[in-house]
């Protein structure tokens, strides 16, 4: 029910209207709920036709940064115990 | 803008069997987790995660989804409502498909009601344009992640004056939720995978009152299995590390600690919390629902239709242990009618409502889990 896929944007039209890009699939959602400027290549989180939130490519980027880390420590056996400082949100 | 896979970077194997590897080496101490929300069920089950991790993980599959949660007799208003003459029903979600006290939406429109499933709550004011001359009645259900939706509705219902539109508010709020399962006692839980896209609209800051007042560590965790592997990274770590519970975000990418504020506010606006709110297969819980503010009530199906709707509480099955597993005292292979009187297309309890609940999960997944696991 809560399920969400991250689409980019596409187009915003003068109706606060967005049309977004769901893995291929093209779908048109109102940015109403979101209380800052969207733009155009900018990822959101789409539920029941709504964009609820943008999406941090940054943080996301950061995620996927650190599992490459844990990766190629793994493969070499190096486990260093502070491992991608996980606590950023602590706080 | 640099180019990052949203979907995939977040599924990668390689990814998740280092993550495994990574809390077998450092976990110390058997930790019962409760992922609360039922997409996290989904993905602990679909991506075969029990497998993979060590002994000392345990999931506590929690209330799953506001589909599964919805006590029969409020199924039974939504069915009451439809059957009325010259009236179109709408509702998201697998909501057509659950079974009241005897019959189902689904089973009302193949005799010629007119039921809709919809794509967004939206859709409602093109329905009511479309039909003047009949009653809309939009049976809203969902967790935080769905409610402002909802709000937003009601704000062009009103902006537009549009005079044929009721709703039928059954919103459910999650930190009532978790504090009804912990505040028994009795329940087998040391930690929680926060929900994804509810802490989206709230942020974080709704679990700081959970971990205060029972000591256990929420981490909010995305949808994807490097999001839940992750978390349970974190919790390994947040016991490793000594005393200090806190909340901690792993979903930084989508989630803040003030959330959605524009969303929070429209549903402030129009709503507020009901005194109490029956759960399927938990019971009644305190505040745990929101409701219309009496301002609106002349949009609020459940005072325009009250003749209609039945009040009496309907109880599953005396047999059905949804109640057990959602406080992880029992796990679904532990009750009786499992997979043989209870099935996804003939459920007894929530947890088989739908395919986030955690026994229609064990159901479909269940031959990747080991029995007694």
């Amino acid at each position: 029910m809560c399920l969400s896929i991250p689409s980019k944007v596409v187009e915003i039209d003068e109706n606060n209207m967005a049309t977004v890009d769901t893995m291929g699939v093209k779908r048109q959602v109102t940015l109403d709920l979101i209380g800052e400027p969207v733009e155009v290549g900018e990822y959101v989180l789409i539920h029941v036709g709504f964009a609820m939130n943008k999406i941090s490519t940054e943080e996301a980027l950061e995620s996927l940064r650190i599992y490459e880390e844990i990766v190629d420590m793994m493969d070499t056996n190096e486990i260093d115990p502070l491992a991608g400082d996980m606590n950023y949100a602590k706080g | 803008m640099p180019k990052v896979d949203l979907i995939e970077g977040f599924r990668n194997p390689e990814h998740i069997k280092a993550l495994a590897k990574l809390i077998k080496k450092e976990v110390t101490r058997k930790i019962n987790i409760m992922e609360v929300c039922g997409g996290h069920t989904h993905t602990i089950m679909k991506f075969g995660l029990p497998q993979i991790l060590p002994k000392e993980i345990e999931f506590v599959h929690g209330p799953g989804c506001p589909v599964c949660i919805m006590p029969k007799e409020r199924i039974d208003h939504a069915i009451e409502l439809a059957s009325m003459p010259n009236t179109i029903l709408a509702t998201l979600g697998d909501m057509i498909r659950v079974p009241g006290s005897k019959t189902s939406l689904q089973k009302l429109r193949a005799e010629g009601k007119d039921i809709r499933s919809l794509y967004t709550p939206l859709d409602v004011i093109k329905i009511a344009k479309e039909n003047p001359e009949k009653i809309v009645v939009f049976f809203a259900i969902g967790f935080e992640t769905t409610t402002p939706m909802t709000a937003v509705l009601l704000d062009q219902i009103i902006k537009e004056d549009i005079q044929n539109i009721y709703l039928h508010i059954n919103h459910v709020t999650v930190p009532e939720a978790v504090d009804a399962i912990m505040g028994g006692g009795d329940a087998k839980i040391d930690a929680f995978l926060g929900p994804s896209h509810v802490s989206v609209i709230t942020g974080y800051k709704i679990y700081e009152q959970i971990v205060e007042k029972y000591n256990t560590p929420v981490v909010v965790a995305g949808f994807e299995p490097t999001d839940v592997m992750e978390s349970i990274l974190r919790i390994v770590r947040q016991f490793n590390a000594g005393q200090e519970r806190f909340v901690d975000n792993e979903y930084a990418r989508a989630v803040s600690r003030e959330g959605n504020v524009k969303a929070q506010e429209l549903i402030n606006k129009y709503m507020e919390q009901r005194e109490h709110f029956r759960w399927r297969g938990i019971g009644d819980i305190p505040k745990s629902a929101l409701k219309l503010r009496d301002e609106y009530a002349k949009y609020d199906a459940e005072i325009k239709f009250k003749d209609v709707l039945p009040t009496k509480e309907l109880d599953d099955h005396k047999l059905c242990i949804c109640g057990q597993i959602l406080k992880g005292l029992a796990k679904p292979y532990d009750c009786k009618v499992f997979g043989k009187a209870c099935t996804p297309t003939s459920p007894m309890g929530s947890c088989m409502v739908s395919s986030e609940g955690a026994c229609s999960a064990y159901f479909k997944y269940g031959k990747l889990v080991a029995k007694g696991v």
